[in-house]
């Protein structure tokens, strides 16, 4: 009876430290989303949302969408579609040739394939820090800087992905299935399309996922390769927008969901599939 | 590969195997070709092409002069550098002994059986991961803002005010903090990567075999004796890959001080990190060459990291 006590006693005391934990963790997005909605001169009275005589003491007719309106109104919209077609081409391109790759290293036994995996796992610490001045002396040279496929084409061969494609397929994708499929003669393309890809649907959501989080994030790659203001993605837009507008704190926040809320979503949709994605390097491999 | 009976490694398959459903010749590159192309232009070659460019001084990306090993001896007595390095490794270090602990110390309680909610706080701890680092970084100049910042009027409402002239408790108005950015940034970074790495132990903790727990229990372990002598061997795989995944990424460090302090290193260069050295040699100075000979000092720092782990594990392991 004492022994069952106790424990309840120190699941509560746990729950408690975790809610209070989880508020934390949860109030600086609250306060963001609040405060996106709020004029400049509520943002200065008040901490979260400003007090009034509606529901909850709340003046809720006091929040505005003037900060999203006047972001738009700045060529916000135009920085978000950017993102959303850099981010979205990066992870497709991406996630493909890293699989396509990945199912070479894992299936196909040729001269050089031993001198091919050892690369790949050699480029996998190469710290990315390395190849800024390089690669923009590259691009240079090759008449892509301020363009897009200059700021696409460098991520389209991530290391990483091939690496996790080739420990998932070699363990999803069984020999004979592909050998089947040969006998009943599907040519090599279909069978990657329409038997591996399949198999490893869950490492295909992830990496999508992550190349996708991976190039809407980025941040100094498009500040050192793109100069037009037209161009730019979020990320880029949003900390010139700082530098414009240090004051305007309402459309900074307003900018700042604009630019996460995406991302969020489409987490919440994939989260199972990206946390297992995340993790399997590390605890298969 | 196969079950299929297989020569000598290189040389041709068997006849058996190429008769019935045969790969037809080459098809291998076709799969490998995109991923080898676009690495051997943008990868190796720039690579190579950075070890040039470390040896010469360039105005912009066309004008360059040979300068031997200058740049590293430069680099060697430059003041600047080494403050970067020096601030780079606090930052480094906050990772390793505040965060990381923190994160497995939420892993283990997240671990707890007949936890309620699990998933649940797994994901909002998680969470502030999705957000990048430029959006954290603006969240941040605004949580971290003088008048109407948060955690400003958090400190107001539990000090009141003290110890500033106009009534207004700022972070930034105690000196300790405005003099060293760094534990601001530590901070920060606390709250965006604890539930990342926790992920990370929690999947960890998966490997833990609870019968040889529940062992130990019988045999009169207490609690740090079962942590110690069960849990963490059972881990340790995966937690030297978080120190390395962690360390690697906190020596890397640019968007949040860049952000955070509008490009400059900050008050007296405290909040300078490498990379950021790097970018300014790079791209606002103009000086490629000392930006990738920056870049390869910091490459040498991270693979003398690697290669001690390494050391270390090996040693665990005999």
């Amino acid at each position: 009876m004492s022994v069952k006590k106790g424990t309840i006693a120190r699941q509560t005391l746990l729950q408690l430290g975790l809610v209070l934990l989880a508020i934390v963790t949860l109030v600086p997005f609250a306060w963001l989303i609040i405060a996106s909605l709020k004029s400049q001169q509520d943002f200065f009275a008040s901490a979260f949302f400003p007090p009034g005589d509606g529901l909850f003491g709340i003046g809720w007719d006091r929040l505005t969408l003037d900060n999203y309106a006047n972001l738009f109104g700045l060529g916000f919209g135009r920085a978000f579609i950017n993102s959303l077609f850099y981010a979205s081409t990066t992870a497709v391109l991406a996630t493909l040739i890293s699989a396509s790759a990945g199912y070479a290293l894992a299936k196909f036994r040729f001269r050089g394939r031993d001198a091919a995996t050892l690369l790949v796992l050699g480029l996998i610490i190469l710290p990315p820090t390395l190849l800024i001045a390089p690669g923009y002396e590259l691009l240079f040279k090759l008449g892509l800087l301020d363009t897009v496929p200059g700021l696409l084409v460098p991520f389209l061969a991530p290391a990483f992905g091939v690496f996790l494609f080739r420990q998932s397929i070699s363990q999803a994708v069984p020999d004979q299935l592909l050998e089947a499929a040969r006998i009943d003669g599907c040519s090599e393309i279909e069978i990657f399309f329409a038997i591996v890809l399949p198999l490893v649907r869950p490492m295909v959501g992830a990496f999508l996922l992550i190349t996708f989080l991976g190039m809407w994030n980025n941040f100094i790659s498009p500040q050192i390769v793109l100069q037009s203001p037209d161009k730019q993605p979020l990320s880029v837009a949003i900390a010139q927008l700082r530098g414009l507008y240090r004051t305007d704190y309402g459309l900074l926040m307003a900018g700042t969901v604009v630019s996460v809320a995406p991302v969020g979503v489409l987490f919440l949709m994939l989260q199972k599939q990206f946390i297992s994605g995340l993790t399997s390097g590390a605890v298969k491999g | 590969m196969s079950a299929a009976p297989t020569p000598i490694p290189g040389s041709e398959p068997a006849p058996k195997r190429s008769r019935r459903g045969s790969v037809p010749r080459g098809t291998v590159w076709v799969f490998l070709a995109p991923f080898l192309l676009l690495t051997m232009v943008f990868v190796i070659y720039p690579l190579t092409q950075s070890a040039v460019l470390a040896t010469q001084q360039t105005y912009g990306p066309s004008a360059k002069t040979f300068v031997g090993a200058e740049n590293f001896t430069n680099i060697a007595s430059d003041p600047v550098f080494w403050k970067s390095v020096r601030n780079t490794i606090i930052y480094a270090m906050g990772s390793l002994f505040i965060q990381l602990p923190l994160a497995l110390m939420l892993a283990l309680a997240l671990n707890s059986p007949r936890l309620r909610g699990r998933s649940v706080y797994r994901l909002i701890f998680f969470s502030p991961q999705l957000m990048g680092l430029v959006f954290v970084s603006i969240l941040a100049t605004l949580m971290f803002e003088k008048q109407a910042g948060l955690v400003n009027q958090a400190i107001h409402m539990v000090l009141g005010g003290l110890g500033t002239s106009d009534g207004m408790t700022s972070w930034l108005d105690y000196p300790w903090l405005e003099s060293r950015v760094m534990p601001t940034l530590i901070l920060i970074s606390l709250w965006m990567y604890v539930g990342f790495n926790m992920v990370y132990f929690l999947a960890a903790l998966q490997s833990v075999d609870a019968s040889l727990l529940e062992a130990a229990e019988i045999d009169g372990a207490g609690p740090l004796a079962r942590f110690w002598h069960v849990t963490v061997p059972a881990i340790r795989p995966v937690a030297s890959f978080v120190v390395m995944l962690s360390m690697i990424g906190s020596l890397q460090l640019f968007e949040l001080p860049y952000v955070l302090l509008d490009g400059s290193g900050g008050p007296n260069n405290q909040g300078l990190t490498v990379v950021m050295y790097l970018f300014q040699s790079g791209f606002e100075v103009g000086d490629l060459g000392y930006a990738s000979a920056i870049g390869w000092a910091l490459s040498l720092m991270l693979i003398g990291l690697a290669l001690l782990q390494f050391w270390l594990m090996r040693r665990d392991e005999a």
